[in-house]
């Protein structure tokens, strides 16, 4: 059998390809590196005014949509992408079911992304968080995703191996449970072909619209990302999971459990009580099925964490489950009603996404990129050691990023509700709490920045490496140097 | 090298039964994980739409066709991105802001606009706190009214023009989504913006400022000046203070 630089051979024989999976890769460091550039402008935005520059187009309004949807959608999505088209083939030992309906997916997701990008700084939006893109462009989300899922449960359905294994459990929710919210989410009536008004009014499109925000953390950044762990944290750490009946209880605890969690968003609204309650108490048990998952991860590197002093590979996953650990943590903390009191509205909600964002999401997609890049190319990774200074550069950024924000966010918290001995607010001009936020604000900047550069360090490494002279070894499957 | 993604140790019977059941067909496990997935937003969504959901108050009357044209400015500006229009039932929050928002102050708010962050302070209020003036001259450059504020300056609202017939497919629109606009209101968009509008240009030459009752910031204006109204209204009404 042809092997050629863009397929694997399978042990069945099965020619996976890993030509959808290098530019899913790709795709997945470009838009990395853009959306977090924007991230680092709309940082500065905040802690220095006049970068929104006058102009419609970049003002902070406009420009944070283009953030979190570069961030979510484009950097986290095609890692997704990139890890479920090269597993899946793996552990399936098949090609997929379609590399017509794969290049489709591919080029609709990025067209779908440019399209975001375009119509951001127009100003088209729905400003429902995370769901901000106009209806023409959800309905074309709508028709790639079913592209994916045919290819997805086609790709199960020719498998040759009998068992379905757990990274692809949590593959799966992603793809059911994304469709679910995504539809039912963007229901409305368009007025224009740029804008469109919900089914739901008020409260009701509300609680809809969290439903959907808080499992969208729940399914595109957090069970696909799980199923990435379970594929290649095993592989990095040449070891098997941990446990498997773990893995059981806490997927089908997890999928259940997200999904009431949403009203966590709205406590202390006009929500109706026993909503917000809800969302509260499974709030709060959805600390188990978490934990669960980040136990499971960590214990499989008993026994390995002598690899992890020296693998970089290894250090970026290890640092991604413990950031998942403490921001499951805190979520369940920030849904008990008084500690949201305080908490909501907040810069310690930014710190709590971005310890998820930047650590779990972040930390995870870097650790399973060093690991595919030399693989996928099949040559050895450039720089090595710009991989371990990458590392520490971004848990740095990190530290200093999530530092800063709990502190702003405790410091605004405390001082919105202060009330001097009189009875009246001790801090009744709003913008006074805001001028205490500055430094604050440009510390995070520092922080965010430092992890930019560490996406564009990883880029360059990339880069070099694709751009590097043919390995010698031929075997598709020949480990790295480890560092 | 072994397979470190075959799955090791002991099985304990469910664990053969998963491996059974769901493991070797797909169909059994995907039926099942999509209802998992189902059952959460059930129970919460669709109570809803039944008395058990959130209260409506004919107190409330829709925006009019100059504040929807404002409204469309609020939402495509992002604005809730630094202000959220939600009072919580807190005495700091109740003393800043005034009355804590009650859910039928909403109802005919699509899309809900409660936001999550407050980078700016709470808006829901806002209606009837500063003259228009004051709005026109804050927009235009926030640290002309609010020294050191970090809000944007929003200066091109103040030129450009909204159009009556996107207005309108706003209000048809709203109206298929169940905002009771009558015919009557549809068929006389054009007159209720220019009257609506001219009120507010009025104001603002009294103050000593030029304007002209289609432009965006007109709009901006009436819809900012709207927040809150009702309710608040409605709970002095019944006699409730906050
Ligand atoms: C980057 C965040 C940011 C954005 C975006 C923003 N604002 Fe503000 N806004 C602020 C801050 C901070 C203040 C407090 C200082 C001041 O009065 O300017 C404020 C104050 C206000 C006030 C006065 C509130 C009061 O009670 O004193 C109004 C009204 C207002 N903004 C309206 C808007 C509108 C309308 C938009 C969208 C077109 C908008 N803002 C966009 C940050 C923002
Ligand atoms: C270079 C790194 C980054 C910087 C400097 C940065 C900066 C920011 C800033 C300034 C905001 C607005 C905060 C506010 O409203 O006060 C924000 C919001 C957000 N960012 Fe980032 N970001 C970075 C990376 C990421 C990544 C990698 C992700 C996701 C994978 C992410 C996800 C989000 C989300 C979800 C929000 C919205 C939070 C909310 O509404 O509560 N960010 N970011
Ligand atoms: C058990 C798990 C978790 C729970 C219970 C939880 C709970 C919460 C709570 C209570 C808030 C604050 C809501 C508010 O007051 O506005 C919040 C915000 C948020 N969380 Fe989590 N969290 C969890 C895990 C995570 C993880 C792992 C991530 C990211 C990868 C994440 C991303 C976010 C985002 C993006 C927001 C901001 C939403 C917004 O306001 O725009 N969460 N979460």
């Amino acid at each position: 059998m042809q092997t050629s630089a863009s397929a694997g051979i399978g042990a069945h024989g099965a020619v996976y390809d890993d030509d959808i999976v290098k530019k899913f890769l790709i795709a997945t460091v470009a838009w990395g590196v853009v959306g977090m550039l924007v991230g680092v402008i709309i940082a500065l935005q905040l802690a220095w005014w006049p970068a929104n520059l006058g102009l419609p187009w970049t003002t902070f309004g406009r420009l944070r949509p283009l953030h979190t949807n570069a961030v979510i959608f484009a950097f986290a999505g095609n890692i997704c992408f990139t890890g479920i088209y090269y597993s899946m083939q793996r552990l399936l030992k098949t090609r997929m079911w379609s590399d017509a309906l794969s290049k489709i997916h591919f080029w609709g997701w990025q067209l779908i992304i440019v399209s975001a990008a375009v119509t951001f700084p127009l100003g088209l939006t729905q400003s429902r968080e995370y769901a901000e893109l106009i209806w023409p462009i959800d309905i074309a989300i709508t028709l790639i995703w079913v592209v994916f899922a045919i290819n997805f449960f086609g790709t199960i359905a020719i498998r040759n191996v009998k068992h379905i294994y757990v990274a692809i459990w949590f593959y799966m929710s992603f793809v059911i449970t994304i469709a679910v919210l995504h539809i039912v989410n963007n229901l409305a009536v368009p007025a224009t072909f740029l804008r469109s008004y919900p089914v739901y009014s008020g409260m009701t499109d509300a609680l809809v619209q969290w439903w959907y925000g808080h499992n969208a953390v729940g399914f595109f950044l957090t069970t696909p990302f799980l199923g990435l762990m379970y594929y290649f944290l095993p592989k990095a750490a040449e070891r098997p999971i941990y446990s498997y009946r773990l893995s059981i209880i806490h997927f089908w605890g997890l999928i259940f459990l997200y999904i009431w969690a949403g009203p966590h968003h709205l406590l202390y609204s006009g929500l109706p009580d026993w909503a917000q309650t809800l969302g509260m108490v499974f709030s709060i048990m959805l600390l188990a099925p978490s934990w669960g998952g980040m136990l499971n991860g960590l214990l499989t590197l008993r026994g390995a964490w002598e690899r992890v002093r020296t693998d970089p590979v290894l250090k970026f996953m290890v640092v991604a489950v413990s950031f998942y650990g403490m921001s499951t943590f805190e979520g369940p903390m920030m849904s008990i009603r008084g500690v949201n009191g305080l908490a909501h509205f907040t810069n310690w909600v930014i710190g709590h996404v971005h310890s998820g964002a930047l650590g779990w999401n972040g930390m995870m997609t870097f650790g399973v990129l060093y690991w595919l890049v030399p693989r996928l190319w099949n040559k050895p990774l450039a720089r090595p050691a710009m991989a371990t200074q990458h590392f520490w550069l971004a848990t740095i950024g990190i530290v200093l990023y999530t530092v800063a924000m709990w502190a702003a966010g405790l410091m605004e918290g405390l001082q919105w509700r202060a009330i001097g001995d009189g009875g009246q607010l001790a801090n009744p001009i709003f913008i006074d709490i805001v001028h205490r936020l500055e430094p604050f604000y440009w510390l995070r900047l520092l922080g965010g920045f430092l992890y930019l550069v560490g996406a564009v360090m990883a880029a360059y490494n990339f880069w070099k490496t694709i751009r590097g002279p043919e390995s010698l070894s031929t075997d598709v499957a020949a480990p790295v140097p480890a560092t | 090298m072994a397979d470190e993604t075959k799955h090791h140790g002991s099985e304990k019977k469910y664990g053969q039964f998963h491996r059974r059941v769901f493991e070797a067909n797909a169909v059994n496990f995907a039926v099942w994980a999509t209802i998992a997935i189902l059952i959460g937003g059930i129970v919460e969504i669709v109570p809803m739409f039944t008395p058990a959901g959130p209260e409506i108050s004919p107190d409330v009357t829709p925006y009019t066709a100059l504040e929807v044209a404002g409204r469309d400015i609020y939402v495509s500006e992002g604005c809730y991105l630094c202000h959220s229009q939600w009072v919580r039932p807190m005495r700091a929050e109740i003393l800043r802001y005034g009355p804590w928002s009650r859910a039928w102050e909403y109802q005919y708010d699509r899309p809900f606009q409660l936001g999550s962050r407050r980078i700016g302070p709470d808006l829901h209020r806002v209606g009837n706190k500063y003259p228009d003036a004051w709005h026109y001259e804050h927009m235009r450059d926030p640290r002309s009214t609010s020294p050191g504020s970090i809000m944007p300056s929003y200066a091109w609202l103040l030129t450009k023009r909204i159009d009556p017939a996107d207005v309108e497919a706003s209000m048809v629109a709203l109206r298929k989504t169940g905002t009771p606009y009558s015919d009557e209101e549809i068929a006389s968009v054009e007159q209720s913006l220019a009257a609506q509008g001219g009120e507010i240009v009025g104001r603002l030459q009294v103050a000593g400022i030029e304007s002209e009752p289609d432009r965006a910031i007109v709009a901006l204006i009436a819809y900012l000046q709207r927040l809150g109204v009702d309710g608040r209204a409605a709970l002095q009404k019944r006699g409730v203070e906050y």
